[in-house]
């Protein structure tokens, strides 16, 4: 365990090494101030995150959090209910597969004019986004339990409620964890986005306000932060994973 | 002397077709039973009608004098008086052999923390596999993985045990270990019906022996005589089968 873990550390950062030694090429390549060499970046990084960037970017994790949530928690129940009842199945299914291809992106100006300028049309794209994902991965892993499991669940006598706790939620546990850790990409990224309009404070309003300050030592901290949150938020999913999927982790041991 | 299991022209179908036609038997406390016959025969559909994880379409099942077809019991209760050791192991993956044993005495509040594991413990050391408590699932063996099996049904502390070809999905060479798990109970006086291919576990094993085809049972009879002297012509054509093979 430990080895694995020095091991993972290594790797963690020969590709920290790896993503500054492409960045520093690319800067004196292109020779544009648009692109600041690392050192000035990260020297910049450190100076402004504490008064101001800690803000923004403190502003849209809490942003992507709820949303990521509220995504999780509705998606896995719907998905839950569409992998038991085949009524909620042949229901709510089409209604999935329709509505998710949309790109839902565009409909920021609709939610906007329906929930105003605050961080509710932001938190309600990413869900109307990420969503559908979530139910998916529930519905899926319910009917992937066999029918045997659920055979021998009810025959040591235990109650419905009973059997979605041992049965239900470990099944489709690591599927949402991993939904998580796929939709945590577009989750940030239509966050960018959304922090684009009508927003003081955000992330993605700080880097594209920088840039049209031509401040591109800030606008490059502000990626560098971006960056290093999306990271941060990856690890705690694995962390995560780590607690409440033991047995997965340890089957991959084998 | 009442029997503890009675079942009266037990009907099932599923959708058109008519997997149980008929069965009617009587099995006393302390009998163990091994149910024998061809796939597709209707001796698992059988197994699972009593304690109704499939629901009979017509007849009567009384366990304990009391009828658990009849509308309105609480099948759960009665559940928890009847184990069920399955082909598939299905033991709970997250959970450990010690924590999969206690799980269900502890949810339903029969026993509290302590008891339940003391009795897991002591389940696990009958079952032999004491030094195997904190190991999870996916690092035991399907022979082990089934003898943990029927340590949480019999956490349950159940009258009846039911057996749905425990040994079918095991390695030969594991087949064993559960079948003297098996031969235990079966000499502690547990009364057990036993769908089976293992012939040899039936012979040495069994009460009765109930051979069934068709969906119904065509004949029955101590070991003894069922394997040398059948009297069905279709008893003894699919004993020659499986006992030459």
């Amino acid at each position: 365990m430990k080895i694995m873990k020095s091991f993972k550390l290594t790797k963690t950062l020969y590709s920290f090494i790896f993503v500054l030694i492409f960045w520093y090429l690319l800067h004196i390549s292109v020779k544009t101030a648009a692109i600041p060499s690392p050192y000035e970046t990260i020297v910049n990084f450190v100076e402004i995150f504490p008064q101001k960037l800690s803000l923004h970017l403190g502003a849209s994790m809490g942003r992507v959090f709820l949303a990521l949530g509220i995504s999780i928690v509705l998606g896995s129940m719907i998905g839950i209910w569409t992998g038991i009842s085949p009524k909620a199945d042949s229901m709510i299914s089409p209604l999935v597969y329709l509505l998710y291809p949309i790109p839902k992106i565009a409909f920021l100006p609709i939610l906007m004019i329906l929930f105003g300028l605050g961080d509710l049309p932001k938190i309600l794209l990413i869900v109307i986004i990420i969503i559908f994902q979530f139910t998916m991965a529930a519905r899926d892993g319910v009917k992937e339990i066999p029918r045997e499991l659920t055979y021998s669940v009810k025959s040591l006598g235990l109650t419905k409620p009973q059997m979605y706790l041992h049965l239900v939620i470990p099944a489709i546990l690591p599927k949402i964890i991993t939904t998580a850790r796929i939709s945590l990409g577009a989750a940030v990224s239509v966050l960018f986005f959304a922090e684009n309009f009508a927003t003081t404070y955000g992330i993605g309003y700080f880097i594209m306000n920088q840039w049209a300050m031509v401040n591109y030592k800030e606008m490059f901290s502000g990626i560098l932060a971006l960056s290093l949150a999306g990271f941060v938020i990856f690890l705690i999913i694995d962390l995560i994973e780590n607690i409440v999927c033991k047995w997965v982790q340890q089957g991959r041991q084998e | 002397m009442t029997a503890q299991i009675v079942v009266k022209n037990l009907h099932k179908y599923f959708g058109k077709l008519e997997v149980l036609k008929g069965i009617d038997i009587e099995i006393n406390k302390g009998e163990v039973i091994c149910v024998i016959g061809p796939s597709g025969s209707g001796k698992s559909t059988f197994l699972r009608c009593l304690n109704r994880l499939e629901e009979p379409t017509d007849g009567e099942i009384v366990v304990d004098g009391e009828t658990i077809t009849a509308p309105g019991t609480d099948i759960n209760k009665i559940r928890r008086h009847i184990g069920m050791v399955f082909q598939q192991f299905n033991l709970f993956p997250h959970l450990s052999a010690k924590q999969n044993i206690m799980m269900a005495p502890l949810e339903l509040k029969i026993k509290n923390k302590k008891e339940a594991e003391e009795k897991a413990l002591e389940l696990l050391d009958r079952v032999g596999l004491s030094e195997k408590a904190d190991v999870m699932p996916r690092q035991l063996s399907g022979g082990q993985q089934q003898r943990v099996a029927i340590a949480r049904a019999l956490a349950m502390e159940p009258d009846i045990m039911l057996f749905d070809e425990p040994t079918s999905a095991l390695d030969p060479e594991m087949v064993g270990e559960v079948l003297a798990v098996m031969k235990e109970l079966a000499s502690m006086g547990m009364t057990m019906v036993v769908v089976t291919h293992e012939m040899g576990f039936a012979r040495d094993a069994a009460d009765r022996v109930i051979f069934m085809d068709e969906g119904i049972i065509m004949e029955e009879a101590v070991p003894e005589e069922m394997f040398t002297n059948p009297k069905n012509p279709r008893t003894s054509e699919f004993l020659n089968k499986v006992l030459t093979t």
